[in-house]
């Protein structure tokens, strides 16, 4: 204990009595405590911490905690059909070198021309990501696809000055949670009202009949998504943009970057503000903290002057023929304007931003069209194998992507319990949507990691598990 | 500081002269090659290409590089090179720069945490379960509150799930059309004020007054029935700690309000104060910040957020909580303010702050405080000695805490050179630039240094010998501090273009269009001459 005590800690240069009293000294204070004396006393804590002491050797904190984590079960030694917002993907391996390199793990802001790598490898996200959905402006990503939504949605209620916004009533629910705080409660002054409009039973898809009923001169958004949150291409999204713009309102769509290589970007059928997940680009799921969302537009000064995130742009420098990065219009952020400021903005996902630059330039044109067109047929193989299963169906006629929706209520058995069975093959099975208004279902979610053997064997498993 | 000489390294950036990603590459080269579907796949589903609905079929390629993979690591580690970061001493005040420990990096890189997926059922992933669970005790003890919540992707958001949590409270109790006002100070950081407007709150500022912080008068003349919540730091970004904290926190609750504490400045105060005894009903720690998470230069970064068992069932959700020997995520609810981002939070980096809580422990965390503002003080004392600084609140005699903020106003009128120049020039030192104030700047040329605990007392000599030797030279020769940086990877940026928009350029598309140029070889530009 006593020896304990006059060890260094190997994470605090001065830990040693002999350098404060050095620095005491030059100060010219009598103790340490002296310096504190702003405090009242009557604000101070003076019982012990209720903290166990520090773990100051590494290999003894390592053991700590790989014993803990070596509890969780991963996708690593599973099989795994989860998705829903977040959803399991190759990571390359250089992807993963470049985002734990300590120069772009550990910056906090630095400037233009001192972290102009990492300034740089932001530029090369908006604009690897601009090529693939056809607009010259993205901005720096915020936490997550729902926070990216909200954030749209509240752009388009300032340009348009309404307060109507209009989505499916199939919704993923964590998203859809997230943006009704982003459109504030009913007490709200700035509240904005979402209203739902109801998707065809059969094809899954928006039902423009009810659309046109929803669609008013009070809408600032239609927003809707395709791939949607149960993995179906939206194949009236130019139809659903003609009626939004017919009421002056803008259309805001989500779309899976990773369909971008096979499928045409939502800005060919109208859209005005595209959103989005990162995660799939190159970030690994880490329990839903991988997630991310990017925002993009076309390069409008009304679009441009609403951000609230960051916009890198490319500039020249004092030296002829240089180039360099700054941030475009920034004055209008919360940095610059406090509550003035457009909505806010701060520390989000930037690192993941150099992972995703990584990925695309990885990837390039043929590695989309190809991961596109694995993900196509693996899920598509999927739900069919499972089609074969008596008792289960697949719901939507419509084309899917990724994910789509298994019904096993002709199975006699729940969703949950064939789940709990499933994990004793070594499989996490899709997620469970019997709250969500779909009793029986569940949503899967095949990608390129999945092989038809992996494939094959969840349907051996189900087969089993639903075995009357 | 001339007594004791210190030697400044020559130092060079490095410069690649690396073009932008868009440039590189050779047509069909490749980076990553996926499998072709299995013709079992193929035989069952036919192909890809008829499996996209009519009319959506992609029809010309993105106009993405094409590259191999060594080609795309090699870019990538060029660009990392051309960023200074953290690679040598960086104070930058407000944000606490610290070690950010490798054993950590590695051990939430394993798949047992990168490659978990957040809706795995609870028993499938009780190793990070029982880590968030037990970092939230270690919150508990060192904030005394009652539950903490880890959804928040970074300070702001932290500020802004208090938003919500602020407005579900005054909800349930039927007041929340009434109490639509947040009040905070000019020091406190902007999303403070600026979630509390995004949230639908109308925002009152109170402004600094002769002692340091804004006076009990100003705070009294504020609050109303209308007051929703106050939103304060405590000490601020000059390294004053407001001690009418507590009469203020008492005042604000007699009118019916919520107070939390914006634990920003956390380093000089952590075991020493605990925001429950101070009256609050609920705080923030940024552990990104004081708890040793990587900054990732913007995140992912969290914000933990904790409260009062009083308003812990308005929490975002789902909550980990502990059942007898289990550990599980409380989705259930009811009066929960909803979400504001989806899953439970960046859990590799709440993972991170675990161990580094782990391996400071209740004699590391209290002797770090000590550090830190030991070495402001001792900083305050040397940078005193220079030539063109001054001191914020020169008046107020005591010692700061953790961080001062300093001026160079009078560096400023003496050489034209401040705190932009100065922070320019820096970087010529291999010094990161440092942080200069949050706006409005109130102190004319502002900066903020915050020493922290990592730093030996030789880093900070060393950095104060830059700032002493930039000092120098502003008085000799003020145009080479004017036009630094020299030895930096480009030279100033020309900032006109950022606000013009026929000439940003946020994306290489958008460059090419507006700037003439093609993406063909031979007319790119170039990192230097």
């Amino acid at each position: 204990m006593g020896v304990r005590e006059q060890v260094g800690h190997p994470w605090m240069g001065n830990s040693l009595p002999a350098l404060k009293q050095q620095m005491l000294g030059e100060i010219g204070a009598g103790s340490i405590e002296a310096l504190f004396e702003q405090i009242p006393e009557d604000h101070r804590l003076r019982q012990r911490l209720d903290l166990p002491l520090g773990i100051k050797s590494e290999s003894a904190l390592r053991r700590r905690l790989t014993d803990m984590l070596s509890r969780n079960e991963s996708a690593d030694t599973n099989l795994m059909f989860l998705g829903a917002g977040c959803w399991p993907h190759h990571v390359p391996a250089v992807v993963d070198e470049i985002v734990g390199r300590t120069e772009f793990l550990t910056p906090v802001w630095g400037s233009a021309q001192s972290d102009f790598g990492r300034n740089q490898a932001w530029f090369e996200y908006a604009s690897q990501l601009g090529e693939l959905l056809s607009m010259e402006v993205v901005g720096l990503p915020v936490y997550s696809w729902g926070c990216a939504i909200g954030h749209a949605l509240r752009m388009t209620a300032r340009l348009t000055g309404r307060r109507e916004i209009v989505i499916a009533e199939v919704f993923d629910p964590e998203r859809l949670s997230v943006v009704e705080n982003y459109c504030e409660p009913t007490d709200m002054p700035n509240h904005i009202k979402i209203r739902r409009v109801k998707v065809d039973a059969k094809s899954g898809l928006i039902d423009l009949d009810d659309l046109k009923t929803k669609v008013s001169s009070k809408t600032a958004a239609v927003y809707f998504e395709s791939p949607s949150y149960l993995g179906l291409f939206e194949a009236n999204a130019a139809e659903i943009a003609r009626i939004a713009r017919q009421h002056g309102a803008e259309t805001i769509v989500g779309v899976d970057p990773l369909t971008l290589g096979i499928v045409r970007p939502p800005a060919d059928f109208g859209a005005d503000i595209v959103v989005g997940p990162t995660q799939p680009l190159g970030v690994h799921m880490n329990c839903g903290g991988g997630v991310g969302g990017f925002m993009a537009s076309r390069d409008e000064e009304r679009y441009v002057r609403e951000y609230n995130g960051f916009l890198i742009s490319i500039t020249e420098t004092q030296k002829p023929g240089q180039f360099g990065f700054g941030l475009a219009s920034a004055h209008q952020t919360s940095y610059g304007m406090r509550e003035n400021g457009k909505d806010w903005t701060g520390n989000s996902v930037y690192l993941w931003a150099i992972a995703n630059a990584v990925y695309m330039s990885l990837l390039g044109p043929q590695g989309f069209r190809e991961i596109g067109e694995l993900i196509l047929a693996q899920s598509h193989y999927a739900a069919r194998r499972l089609a074969e299963i008596p008792g289960i169906a697949i719901r939507y006629s419509g084309g899917f992507f990724k994910e789509f929706v298994v019904d096993f209520s002709g199975t006699g058995k729940s969703v949950a319990a064939i789940n709990k069975k499933l994990r004793k093959h070594r499989i996490f099975g899709g997620k469970d949507l019997s709250a969500e208004g779909m009793k029986q279902c569940a949503l899967y979610c095949v990608t390129e990691v999945h092989s038809t053997e992996d494939i094959d064997r969840l349907a051996s498993a189900i087969e089993q598990v639903v075995k009357p | 500081m001339s007594d004791n000489p210190i030697h400044l390294r020559q130092y060079h950036a490095p410069v690649w002269d690396e073009p932008v990603v868009m440039q590189l590459g050779y047509p069909g080269r490749r980076g990553q090659v996926f499998p072709q579907p299995s013709a079992a796949a193929i035989d069952k589903v036919g192909t890809a290409s008829s499996l996209i609905p009519k009319g959506l079929a992609r029809t010309n390629a993105p106009a993405l590089p094409e590259m191999s993979e060594p080609e795309a690591q090699r870019h990538y580690l060029h660009l990392c090179q051309e960023t200074l970061g953290m690679l040598n001493i960086s104070l930058f005040g407000t944000c606490t720069m610290k070690y950010n420990a490798r054993v950590s990096e590695a051990i939430a890189q394993r798949p047992f945490v990168a490659d978990v997926h957040p809706l795995q059922p609870d028993e499938s992933m009780q190793g990070i379960l029982q880590a968030i669970h037990e970092f939230d005790l270690g919150l508990r003890a060192l904030s005394g509150m009652d539950q903490f919540i880890f959804q928040a992707g970074g300070g702001a958001d932290a500020a802004y799930t208090n938003c919500v949590v602020t407005r579900a409270y005054h909800k349930s109790r039927g007041e929340l059309k009434r109490r639509n006002e947040v009040i905070t100070s000019i020091q406190a950081h902007p999303c403070n004020a600026a979630t509390a407007a995004a949230a639908g709150f109308k925002v009152v500022t109170l402004n600094l007054e002769e002692n340091g912080y804004p006076s009990i008068g100003a705070l009294k003349a504020a609050i109303s029935d209308r007051t929703a919540a106050l939103f304060i730091n405590n000490p601020d970004d000059m390294g004053i700690y407001n001690p009418d904290i507590k009469e203020w926190v008492r005042l604000v609750h007699e009118a019916g309000g919520l107070c939390f504490y914006d634990h920003a400045n956390f380093n000089g105060v952590m075991g020493k104060i605990r925001a429950r005894e101070l009256g609050f009903d609920a705080c923030m720690f940024m552990l990104h910040k004081t708890f040793g998470a990587p900054k990732g230069g913007g995140g992912p970064a969290v914000g933990a957020y904790g409260c009062t068992e009083a308003l812990a069932p308005f929490l975002p959700k789902p909550v980990v909580v502990k059942d007898d020997k289990a550990y599980r995520l409380d989705y259930g609810r009811r009066k929960s303010a909803g979400k504001i981002r989806e899953f439970f939070g960046n859990v590799p980096q709440v993972l991170k702050a675990y161990a580094w809580l782990l391996a400071m422990g209740r004699d590391g965390i209290d002797e770090a405080s000590d550090i830190s503002v030991l070495a402001n003080n001792y900083m305050d004392h040397k940078l005193a000695q220079i030539r063109g600084l001054t001191r914020s609140n020169p008046q107020i005699a005591k010692h700061r805490m953790e961080m001062t903020r300093w001026s160079l106003g009078t560096l400023k009128t003496d050489t034209g050179c401040g705190t932009v120049e100065v922070a320019n020039r820096m970087a010529d030192y291999g010094v990161d630039p440092w942080w200069m104030s949050h706006e409005p700047w109130i102190v004319p040329e502002p900066f903020t240094p915050e020493a922290g605990e990592m730093y030996s007392k030789e880093d900070l000599d060393y950095w104060m010998a830059v700032v002493a030797k930039i000092s120098e030279e502003a008085y000799a020769n003020p145009e080479l501090v004017k036009s630094a940086p020299h030895n930096q990877v480009i030279a100033q940026i020309k900032s006109d273009a950022l606000n013009d928009p026929a000439k940003w350029a946020i994306t290489w598309r958008a460059y090419v269009r507006k700037h003439g140029k093609s993406s063909e070889a031979g007319s790119k530009p170039h990192a230097a001459e």
